[in-house]
């Protein structure tokens, strides 16, 4: 039965018209074929790499965009954050300064204020003793005209009273 | 008996004596040939950047051959094989493929087979591959390297050289036909064995299965062995090392 089959098989030989047929309808099928099919699907899957290999450079160049931007942004942040304490700082300093000054000139203030009441009591002062030494001259006079009568001139009499009471003014001071 | 099938033989075509034709081979190297067309064009129809379902799969054998290019020579110069590789694997696994799930006989006459279980069919694509590699190596490397490379590493090596081109060729074509026909003869005889009875039926189905299973992994197989063992002979004609 075997021997039967091979024979079959390798009485027909090695035929001509079938190997012409073969090769034209496989240069054929081959031309055809890749005009078709294989050159776009080439085609699609070259451009597929392409555009993938776009897309990663492209990302690529994002991040790196990204994190220069980053940079500059912390950079930025930390130059605001040192002028922020730059100005805090001055305005600490300069609100001291004015305190220290106000706190002098209301200090100046005062003691110019205590000066001026301390001399103006002492010029009222100076003036009641003034007056009350007149009155009390006059008073005594009149009071020793009328004890002594006639012994003394006017004159004379004042002026001893003003001795004895310039004296007494100076032990009392 | 199922085996005593002959061949549609038509002779002397316009009256040449050695131009004959047996037109079962005729018929199923024009259906392979249409059913590969027509699967390849299907498969690129509508091409997306953003590939589904058919047109991964088309991509998926068109990297599979392109390894094996890359794997045998340099891309760059493996870039022109691969429509020949891919069109090679396409037509010899679909023609592998026809004689496994049926064969008709009419009128005594076997029509429906495998075209590649002829010796006619598959030492036509060999002596092809191999002539092709001769012109790609004149093309590539010039004449003179051309020559060159049957005298290399050494001038003894001459006749050899020039037989392994001969031995190449027709062992590329008898090993794809040994297959498939040994193939096609045993399920010829399994099948004559469950015709023959209740008892033979019940007998022969499950090794009919079985080496239909294994006659599929054979016709990938040996495409695979056919196109990949045509990439090496290129690569020996077109690459300065090997």
């Amino acid at each position: 039965m075997l021997d039967q089959a091979l024979i079959i098989g390798a009485a027909n030989g090695l035929l001509f018209g079938d190997m012409i047929i073969q090769l034209i309808t496989f240069i054929i099928l081959l031309a055809l074929i890749t005009k078709f099919a294989w050159k776009p699907l080439m085609n699609v899957m070259q451009e597929r790499e392409q555009h993938i290999a776009s897309e990663i450079d492209q990302a690529e160049q994002s991040n790196q965009e990204a994190k220069r931007l980053m940079n500059e942004a912390n950079d930025e942040l930390k130059n605001t954050r040192q002028n922020a304490q730059q100005i805090i700082d001055d305005a600490n300093e300069t609100a001291k300064n004015q305190q220290a000054d106000l706190i002098k000139a209301a200090k100046e203030e005062a003691a110019r204020i205590k000066e001026n009441a301390r001399l103006e009591i002492e010029q009222e002062r100076d003036k009641a003793i003034q007056a009350l030494q007149t009155q009390v001259g006059s008073l005594s006079v009149q009071i020793a005209s009328k004890v002594i009568e006639k012994e003394l001139s006017e004159t004379e009499q004042e002026k001893l009273i003003n001795d004895y009471l310039e004296k007494v003014g100076e032990d009392n001071e | 008996m199922i085996l005593d099938h002959g061949a549609p033989i038509y002779e002397d075509l316009f009256g040449i004596s050695w131009l004959d034709f047996n037109l079962s081979n005729v018929m199923m190297v024009l259906v392979s040939s249409l059913i590969v067309l027509i699967i390849a064009i299907i498969g690129s129809r509508k091409l997306q950047r953003k590939p589904s379902g058919f047109q991964n799969f088309m991509e998926w054998i068109v990297d599979f051959v392109r390894g094996m290019v890359s794997s045998t020579m340099d891309w760059k110069t493996g870039k022109q094989f691969l429509p020949l590789g891919l069109t090679l694997l396409f037509y010899i696994f679909i023609g592998n493929l026809l004689g496994i799930m049926f064969m008709v006989v009419y009128d005594g006459d076997l029509w429906w087979k495998s075209p590649t279980a002829d010796p006619s069919i598959t030492l036509t694509l060999a002596v092809m591959v191999v002539a092709l590699t001769h012109y790609y190596g004149i093309k590539l490397k010039g004449g003179k390297g051309y020559v060159k490379d049957f005298f290399t590493p050494v001038p003894l090596l001459f006749p050899l050289k020039i037989i392994e081109e001969f031995a190449n060729t027709l062992t590329l074509g008898m090993r794809l036909y040994g297959n498939m026909f040994a193939g096609e003869v045993l399920l010829t005889l399994l099948i004559g064995l469950m015709a023959s009875g209740t008892l033979g039926f019940v007998g022969g189905i499950v090794p009919t299965i079985a080496w239909q299973g294994f006659k599929l992994f054979i016709a990938a197989i040996q495409a695979f062995i056919f196109v990949m063992l045509t990439m090496v002979y290129m690569s020996h004609k077109v690459s300065d090392d090997h």
